[in-house]
């Protein structure tokens, strides 16, 4: 068993199409919320192979889509300051600020570094005793388990040049803003596989039963994907409302409570602004007070920031999906990934970045039958 | 978001109090934390990101997965072969 050719077996993948196909007989929309979905969704073609009435809606899931501006003029401020080491996983460095990225930076002198992993930005701290090393900590639940991590071990090390620019956010407030909003179409959702492995799935009971909406939890192979879409359509079906685990190799209920342990240890609850969204209230983590001397944000005082917008863009609305991207008038003219207006067109897990990377530039049906 | 890759673990060890260990992806190998999977021993199939493990893979639950979808139409074939084009 190798969890990866066994979940894209063609048989079984067409198997589950033949059924879902049984199954529907009513339009119905889902929310796939997490990137990594959306981009394995139209990787492999899933939601054009799907029956017509089924139509997927592509979440918010992208961490580096949803990070504030704020934030990345922040990081563009501090990463220019002659003393830092700035380290960043790697898809933060196209990110368009209010007028440059870290690549900018990068190329004007600013010493920018890619980590794979924020025990890797510990080490550049303990190698140069002499600069300040200051790590970009972005993400959902699935990351912040390592940023903690990394936290509690420079504290237990004494690393005084370390810190962190941490804008963490999180799941469940964002479906419940989605559902809150007038124009949301969203009638099933499928729940980010990676993300309830660390959180558990119990938090989206509540949201489950007050909405009346099937929540699933969704792996991202092509298999587990469908398998997903299958449980929700038979939920829909049934007018049934309830949480499913469809990546049972992979979640339990409860998630994983080491890490919830050292995130608790760490973080504290506060409100977010979502790029593109807008504020979700106690919708992402921070340093609480034990951790705040590690805080780039207040470590550097970078003043206050005024952000600016591409007055063009409309990753927002790619974002809660009220358009998809080849419906933003920009794409694929103005708006490129060699020159992203949004994030949504930047990031690996972005929507905008998917449809143009996978082709995805007029409707299917317009394509020449 | 939260893109993992499932890997085999191949070495377990301990790095200045931290439990970590050596992962294998399908040829490449590579260091990685494993701290919040304290239950997962050499042999053992993780989920990682950013350098973590995040989980351990469940191998029953995998096979009754694929189990379940072995069986998905199996009773629409003895009810009514003929719809199945």
């Amino acid at each position: 068993m190798k969890y990866l050719t066994e979940f894209r077996n063609n048989d079984l993948v067409q198997k589950l199409f033949h059924e879902i196909h049984q199954i529907t007989t009513r339009p119905w929309a889902m929310m796939e919320v997490c990137g990594g979905q959306t981009h394995s969704i139209i990787r492999n073609g899933i939601d054009q192979l799907l029956p017509p009435e089924i139509e997927l809606i592509h979440g918010p899931g992208c961490p580096v889509c949803v990070t504030p501006l704020e934030t990345i003029d922040k990081a563009l401020a501090i990463a220019a300051q002659p003393n830092v080491i700035f380290c960043s996983f790697g898809d933060m460095l196209r990110v368009p600020g209010s007028d440059h990225d870290l690549f900018a930076v990068k190329s004007q002198g600013g010493d920018i570094r890619i980590v794979y992993s924020p025990l890797d930005a510990l080490k550049v701290a303990r190698d140069n005793p002499d600069k300040q090393v200051v790590f970009f900590g972005i993400g959902f639940e699935t990351t912040a388990p390592a940023n903690a991590q990394a936290l509690v071990v420079a504290k237990k090390q004494g690393l005084k040049n370390f810190s962190m620019l941490v804008s963490h956010v999180l799941v469940p407030p964002a479906i419940e803003a989605l559902m809150q909003s007038p124009t949301c179409r969203v009638q099933a959702f499928l729940a980010a596989g990676h993300v309830c492995s660390v959180m558990g799935y119990w938090q989206y009971e509540p949201l489950a039963e007050k909405y009346h909406v099937p929540i699933v939890v969704t792996g991202f192979e092509p298999l587990d994907v469908l398998n997903g879409i299958y449980h929700a359509v038979l939920q829909l079906e049934a007018s049934r409302h309830e949480v499913e685990n469809a990546y049972s190799r992979a979640v339990q209920r409860e998630g994983n409570l080491p890490a919830q342990k050292v995130m608790q240890e760490v973080f504290e609850v506060c409100d977010r602004k979502w790029r593109g969204i807008g504020m979700i209230p106690q919708s992402g983590w921070q340093l609480n007070a034990a951790y705040r001397d590690m805080d780039a944000a207040i470590r550097f005082q970078v003043g206050d920031i005024r952000t600016q917008e591409s007055s063009i863009c409309r990753s927002g609305d790619v974002l809660q999906g009220l358009i998809k991207p080849h419906q933003c008038p920009a794409f694929g003219k103005e708006c490129t990934p060699s020159k992203p207006l949004g994030a949504t067109m930047v990031s690996s897990e972005g929507a905008c970045a998917a449809y143009y990377n996978y082709g995805r530039f007029i409707e299917h049906e317009q394509v020449a039958p | 978001m939260c893109l993992g890759v499932p890997g085999q673990i191949k070495e377990v060890y301990e790095l200045e109090g931290v439990r970590m260990g050596k992962v294998n992806f399908g040829g490449i190998v590579k260091e990685v934390c494993l701290e919040y999977v304290p239950e997962a021993v050499v042999g053992d199939y993780t989920i990682v990101h950013v350098g973590f493990a995040i989980t351990r893979l469940d191998e029953a639950s995998a096979l009754e997965t694929l189990k379940m979808f072995e069986e998905l139409g199996v009773l629409d074939e003895e009810l009514n072969p003929e719809h199945l084009e």
